[in-house]
């Protein structure tokens, strides 16, 4: 007994309708405006307070105050976001892409100007004037 | 005839996570079941000794990669009631409209694994076609696909604008039509019938004494779902649980196939709704006392339990998961059927291996 | 960001029912006879020497929960000849905190999760090392 699935239906539209995919490394979708890619630390702005690496749950980053350098695991990054919210400069940003496949593990590591203590700075003006 | 015992997975094609079942045979008939675990472990509920409580969304998060929205939600939940804080109005009802679209993309992927599961492969494209869009509204709102990360204790991150309402409503009536497309497919077509109906028979009394949860438990006439317990924002709307009473294979998918259009409606009545107002409150001191939480997962109820001595790290959490639950039945589900029918009456509870183990 | 509001904190606790190994069966028993359905079991390591077991029930969406204060010493008495649906949370609190169950239907006997090398249990503050009967 031949029987018609409903199946067949679905079919007959879907030779008619365009693809649903995408030739993917020729053709790449925009991403969203809200996706969360790939951990970016503004450095200029950044006063090394280390909020980041407190409020991160997978502990992905390292800060060293003294030689103003900012270090960033992506291996271990779980795009969650919440050091681009805690910080208090707001200079961390996802940017809206992924990093590309590699072969080895790479840091993220940033160097920028360590902020000066206070004692520091004063005596510097110090040194100015006199 | 002889007995044979023929292992079933860790790795079986129809099984996305490795569990590993012992089958004693006779001819083709299976006479026992003995479920081994194991490959998956890692612990988690142990983390919560050197991550603080609010770190631990992040980690519960990551206990099911399909369900996890709703386990940060019963983790804040439940804390949240332990601390007395108040979760204000707008940021229950974004839980709720996230952990619903959650259910619908779990159970669509479900439903497409199990048409895959008995060789309907046009039907599991079709699904996990209809599927992307929701995956998109996660990103779109989100910033992830999957592993959304949106709760905070006090709240939600992540607000919706007017824009994106109006988009996610356009999306989920596509969603929805293109579902309803298909449902003839799904429910009536010979293939699915005649590899579903009657395998797995699981009775009212034996799912009741087993401890079954979820489409499970509703799938063999027991209307119970922890959204009647009235967490986020289920009491200001409607809905009622879905129930079949046939208690096989086709029942339970059936029960799925239902609550995918629930939840479709559910998200819908949640955005016109959505009541205007802060997203999140801050929340202070740490948690102290013991305190449970249950909420409705795709696979079923989720338990958590907490104590707390204090300081910011939890003394001990325990989770409970919906397939732990379900093991035991798919124990007493397959003595009787034939070997064949083992992958879908396996698929059947829809197992998600490393939320059980954790 | 609004203040969380805070009334007077009071540390909320868990209505639980005392029982004794004695008493735990006939207690599991009647529960079951009203139809309550299993959740699950919770085992809280307390101090050197003792855990929590709690037992959860649900009725209508309503809760249960038996505790029963265990030594680590002493094996617990299995409810899974009663409900089998807790052969497998008694396996995994074998595994995990190292108590013994007496008369569990279905007995990994340590190794549902734990490989055979691990000695320890690795859920307790204070480990109980594992060896064989002599």
């Amino acid at each position: 007994m031949f029987k018609i699935t409903p199946m067949t239906k679905n079919i007959l539209k879907n030779l008619i309708t365009k693809k649903s995919t995408r030739p993917y490394p020729f053709v790449i979708r925009e991403p969203f405006e809200e996706s969360r890619g790939e951990l970016y630390n503004d450095i200029d702005n950044c006063i090394f307070c280390s909020t980041c690496a407190r409020k991160c749950p997978s502990q992905c980053i390292t800060v060293d105050k003294e030689k103003g350098i900012w270090t960033c695991d992506p291996f271990v990054c779980v795009f969650c976001g919440t050091c681009m919210e805690a910080c208090p400069t707001h200079c961390l940003h996802h940017k809206r892409t992924w990093r590309p496949v590699s072969g080895q593990r790479e840091m993220i590591e940033m160097q920028g100007t360590p902020p000066k203590s206070k004692k520091k700075a004063a005596a510097k003006k110090e040194e100015a004037s006199g | 005839m002889a007995k044979t015992i023929i292992p079933f997975g860790p790795q079986h094609p129809v099984l996305p996570e490795p569990i590993h079942l012992s089958l004693t045979v006779e001819d083709e008939i299976v006479t026992q079941a003995v479920p081994a675990l194991g490959y998956v472990h890692r612990g988690l509920e142990k983390l919560c000794d050197i991550r603080d409580y609010h770190h631990m969304i992040q980690v519960v998060e990551r206990v099911c990669g399909i369900c996890s929205k709703i386990h940060a939600m019963c983790y804040c939940h439940g804390l949240e009631e332990m601390m007395q804080v108040e979760v204000p109005p707008r940021a229950k009802y974004l839980r709720t409209i996230w952990s619903e679209l959650h259910r619908v993309h779990s159970h669509l992927l479900w439903l497409g694994l199990f048409a895959d599961g008995f060789g309907f492969e046009a039907l599991f494209y079709q699904l996990w076609k209809i599927r992307e869009r929701v995956m998109d509204i996660n990103e779109a709102t989100t910033g992830n696909r999957v592993i959304v990360s949106v709760n905070v204790m006090g709240g939600v991150r992540k607000d919706l604008s007017l824009e994106q309402i109006r988009w996610i409503l356009s999306e989920l009536e596509l969603v929805e039509s293109e579902l309803k497309a298909l449902e003839s497919t799904i429910l009536d077509d010979y293939t699915v019938k005649e590899r579903t109906v009657g395998k797995g028979m699981l009775t009212k009394e034996q799912a009741y004494d087993l401890g079954a949860a979820g489409p499970t438990l509703r799938g063999s006439g027991i209307a119970q779902d922890c959204r009647q317990l009235n967490y986020a924002a289920f009491s200001d709307l409607e809905f009622e649980p879905v129930v079949e009473y046939d208690g096989d294979s086709y029942a339970r998918s059936k029960v799925r196939y239902r609550e995918t259009l629930q939840s479709i409606d559910l998200v819908r009545q949640a955005l016109h709704k959505l009541p205007d107002g802060e997203i999140n409150v801050k929340v202070k001191g740490n948690p102290e006392g013991e305190g449970v939480a249950r909420v409705e997962q795709p696979r079923g109820e989720l338990f958590y339990y907490f104590k707390g001595n204090g300081t910011k790290h939890l003394e001990r959490l325990r989770i409970r998961t919906p397939t732990f639950a379900n093991i035991p039945p798919l124990a007493a589900m397959l003595p009787g059927i034939e070997l064949a029918d083992v992958p879908v009456v396996v698929l059947s509870i829809d197992p998600c291996i490393s939320c059980t183990e954790r | 960001m609004a203040e969380a509001k805070t009334t007077e904190k009071k540390i909320p606790v868990l209505a639980t029912q005392a029982v004794e190994n004695d008493n735990l069966k006939a207690e599991i028993r009647r529960l079951k006879s009203e139809g309550y359905r299993l959740v699950t079991l919770t085992c809280v390591d307390l101090d050197e020497e003792h855990v929590d077991l709690l037992y959860s029930f649900d009725k209508d969406l309503e809760m249960v929960h038996l505790r029963m204060q265990q030594p680590k010493s002493t094996p617990a008495p299995s409810i899974s000849d009663i409900l089998f649906g807790a052969f497998l949370v008694e396996n995994e609190i074998q595994d995990q905190f190292g108590i013994c169950f007496d008369g569990l239907v279905l007995n990994f006997e340590n190794y549902l999760y734990l490989e055979e090398e691990v000695a320890r249990t690795p859920f307790c503050k204070y480990s109980v090392i594992r060896k064989d009967a002599q």
